[in-house]
């Protein structure tokens, strides 16, 4: 069975979810609107979660979060359901399906089997919709990918329960409840507040505070860690930056196209502005990345290379702050 | 980003077939979705993280060669993941999975847990105690 499902080729897994499966159910958002809406713009480094052998950046929040606080701003429920049975698990997906109704789950990349070799890390908050099921052969629309495509019965099993960090354990979910009227305007603002609040949290491993950390950090790593771990530790934080996914930058495109879009619904020029600034400010990261990934050829001790490049993430950061801190006056009054 | 400033350099992504979406600004400074075929700097960084598995294979199937580390070890490898996440695979605390990757203790696992490892691994026991390196 194949349920009628409009495939739209995303930059962000959850976000091209969400904005599917609403638009499924008549609710015409945009990527970088769920993005804006769900407050995605962040930034955390984990020093002791270790992913692939080096820390954990995470440019967005924890799987999941983007989705709840879109319903929540407008006034939708979610369904979730995490299962310890795998077959339960499938049960539960084929009466979903079998009932025309299109379903998100997280999923770990490693077993995805489209998926170049190159991505398969065992990463865990991939998303997909299943719209489908053709005997033992799912359908499925993977937003990052331009076109469906399929998932065997054991391999979608495999990547729904993968382990490590993030473990999905099946999760499913799909939207329920939807209202005939909602407030946009008030949601965008909502969005943007709770942004402002999180990227300028006074918590040292969070946001801008985050950012300035880890350019701290870089400056220690290579006499502290070696040359050699550095250079991966600071491949990792470029890869969370700009792997399949962010837009570009860190989300910071998304993030500015987000704003553009709300300084017309809410009439307000100056986020117009502000977008543009973001739009720099993603720029800045882009020139980060291109810095960071040069240090590879020497391989020399020379921290003065470190020092350069942690100079340019603090130079981002101090723009991050002086941004949201505008921001957050420019939707004060709203 | 400007729309004709979006990289369309080669990838891995490319070499499939498949574009990814970037948000980048037209002339009037909208935005708009945009398909990168890839990014050299992504490439790069990318390169670096799978050099560094390769290298870990490499010295693993060594080891395991010279008889210093289990097979579990080499199939860890080889299956980019760390003890953290074996652990899990299998359900085993980690100190005992750190203790399977020694090939004296190895050596001494019952089947039960052997094939509790083959099949996270996805072969058969026996390939499992004699590892096609």
């Amino acid at each position: 069975m194949k349920i009628d499902f409009q495939h739209n080729q995303s930059a962000h897994c959850e976000n091209g979810v969400v904005s599917n499966l609403l638009h499924h159910n008549g609710l015409e958002l945009s990527e970088p609107m769920i993005f804006g809406i769900g407050s995605g713009a962040f930034f955390i480094y984990l020093p002791f979660i270790k992913v692939n052998f080096a820390p954990a950046f995470s440019f967005r929040p924890v799987p999941g979060f983007i989705f709840s606080r879109v319903s929540k701003r407008l006034g939708f429920k979610i369904k979730r359901i995490k299962f310890k049975s795998k077959s339960k698990a499938q049960q539960v997906l084929d009466r979903e399906l079998a009932q025309n109704n299109p379903v998100g789950l997280q999923v770990g990349v490693y077993n995805l089997t489209y998926f170049p070799d190159e991505y398969r890390f065992h990463f865990n908050a991939h998303n997909l919709v299943v719209y489908g099921k053709e005997e033992d052969t799912y359908l499925i629309s993977d937003p990052v990918m331009p076109e469906v495509t399929t998932l065997t019965v054991k391999e979608l099993e495999k990547v729904r329960f993968a382990k490590g960090a993030f473990a999905p354990k099946g999760h499913i979910y799909y939207p329920t409840a939807l209202p005939k009227k909602f407030k946009l305007e008030k949601a965008i603002v909502k969005g943007i507040k709770q942004t402002c609040k999180h990227m300028l949290a006074p918590v040292p491993v969070v946001g801008v505070k985050g950012i300035l950390y880890v350019s701290k950090k870089i400056r220690t790593w290579p006499n502290k860690i070696g040359v050699k771990k550095t250079n991966h530790y600071l491949g990792q934080l470029v890869r969370m930056q700009e792997e399949i996914g962010t837009g570009g930058g860190g989300f910071r495109f998304i993030y500015a196209a987000f704003l553009q879009e709300a300084s017309q619904i809410l009439a307000l020029p100056r986020l117009n502005e502000l977008s543009r600034e973001m739009t720099a400010i993603g720029d800045l990261w882009r020139d980060f990345a291109i810095d960071a990934s040069r240090l590879y050829k020497n391989r020399s001790k020379e921290t003065d290379a470190y020092n350069k490049v942690a100079d340019k993430l603090e130079t981002i950061a101090l723009k991050e702050k002086a941004f949201y801190q505008e921001l957050k006056k420019a939707v004060s009054t709203l | 980003m400007k729309k004709n400033e979006v990289p369309q350099d080669e990838s891995c992504l490319s070499k499939v077939n498949i574009k990814e979406v970037v948000y980048a600004v037209d002339e009037q400074g909208n935005y708009d979705k945009t398909l990168s075929s890839g990014w050299e700097t992504k490439n790069k960084v990318l390169n670096e993280s799978l050099e560094l598995i390769e290298e870990r294979l490499k010295e693993t199937k060594e080891a395991l060669l010279a008889g210093t580390a289990s097979p579990i070890a080499y199939y860890m490898e080889l299956h980019r993941m760390d003890v953290t996440i074996l652990a899990s695979y299998v359900g085993f605390w980690k100190f005992k999975v750190k203790r399977h990757l020694r090939p004296k203790v190895f050596a001494r696992l019952k089947k039960r847990t052997l094939k509790k490892y083959a099949e996270v691994f996805d072969i058969s026991v026996s390939e499992l105690k004699n590892p096609k390196v």
